[in-house]
């Protein structure tokens, strides 16, 4: 939904990154992006590749996106199970009292620069 | 060929909006300003219902409103001409929400050194601003009977934010099939700690309760 948004946000921790560590250009960024973080990775590709264009040091800087599954853990009966498939409810015990263990990420876990 | 190196970042890209909506909380508390963030879908009657919120407690307590919107800014001059209070109205430039950085520029912007209360009225959407913090005090959200009482099941991270579910429009209930007492169920299974305070902008319903209730909130008063 604010894919856009978001590219802006990356652009500027990658960039900070990228000059402590006094690089000449970034060549990848590996994001780590949960199921249900609401963010759609083919538009997040396409804000990217439009977005990076505007920064010298990130021209060609190509985003890889690694999908973090969305696992939730009910509170009564202890276990985990798909959020996809199963939403808040648990399957085992029908409990609603369930949290989101993970699938709302989103990580820059790391760049590669030269 | 240049040699490639790996950097690990390990990074939430939400990590820097979070803290600068911690520190803005934290500069606000110091100031004693309470900042309301209030959202909405387009349409719930989020500015009828500022003016007259306003309008009763404005004697007691000393309120300014920033107005955020995509683009113009009637919002703003709807709030200043209807309640004699400061507004400012702020464009997102495009983007669907406003985060931690662009309030503070607000609250900067409205150098309004002794008020008690900042009302920000976010952009008119249930997504996006649920996602950012804003460094607010309390989030608020109004939802309309036209609506339709099955939204907190469709926009769940919404009301899982929001300390306060005020329900406009309840003069018109009678044309719609909204069901008050499924939609307190829905919000609560998103979050058992929400308040629902159920008005009428136009007719002026409620509106004493709501603002007893921003009475308590600023001032600690039951």
């Amino acid at each position: 939904m604010h894919e856009l948004g978001v590219v802006f946000y990356v652009i500027d921790d990658v960039k900070k990154v990228a000059i402590e560590n006094n690089a000449e250009e970034v060549k990848s960024v590996t994001i780590q992006l949960g199921e249900v973080s609401g963010v759609v990775p083919h538009l997040l590709e396409d804000c990217w590749n439009w977005a990076v264009k505007k920064h010298d040091i990130m021209k060609e800087c190509v985003m890889k996106i690694e999908q973090i599954d969305a696992v939730t853990y009910c509170e009564d009966c202890k276990q985990y199970y798909p959020t996809m498939q199963y939403g808040r409810t648990c399957p085992y015990c029908q409990s609603p009292n369930t949290y989101l263990h993970t699938g709302n990420e989103f990580l820059i876990k790391e760049i590669e620069i030269t | 060929m240049d040699k490639v190196r790996v950097i690990e970042v390990k990074q939430s890209v939400f990590a820097h909006n979070d803290q600068d909506a911690a520190e803005l909380r934290a500069q606000l508390k110091e100031k004693g300003i309470y900042l309301m963030n209030l959202m909405s879908a387009p349409g719930s009657g989020k500015t009828t219902t500022l003016t007259k919120l306003i309008n009763s407690i404005k004697d007691e307590i000393k309120v300014a409103v920033m107005e955020a919107d995509i683009d113009s800014d009637v919002d703003a001059i709807t709030i200043a001409e209807k309640t004699g209070v400061k507004s400012i109205q702020l464009h997102t430039g495009g983007m669907c929400h406003l985060d931690a950085e662009m309030t503070r520029q607000g609250v900067e912007g409205l150098q309004a050194g002794d008020v008690d209360l900042i009302i920000l009225e976010n952009v008119g959407n249930l997504v996006c601003p649920a996602e950012f913090d804003t460094g607010a005090t309390k989030n608020v959200m109004i939802l309309s009977v036209p609506e339709g009482h099955d939204k907190p099941l469709k926009y769940p991270l919404m009301f899982s934010v929001c300390d306060l579910v005020i329900i406009n429009k309840i003069d018109v209930m009678p044309y719609f099939d909204f069901d008050m007492d499924k939609v307190t169920e829905y919000v609560h299974m998103r979050n058992p700690k929400a308040e629902i305070i159920p008005i009428s902008a136009k007719t002026g319903e409620g509106i004493d309760v709501l603002a007893q209730w921003v009475r308590k909130e600023i001032k600690g008063e039951e």
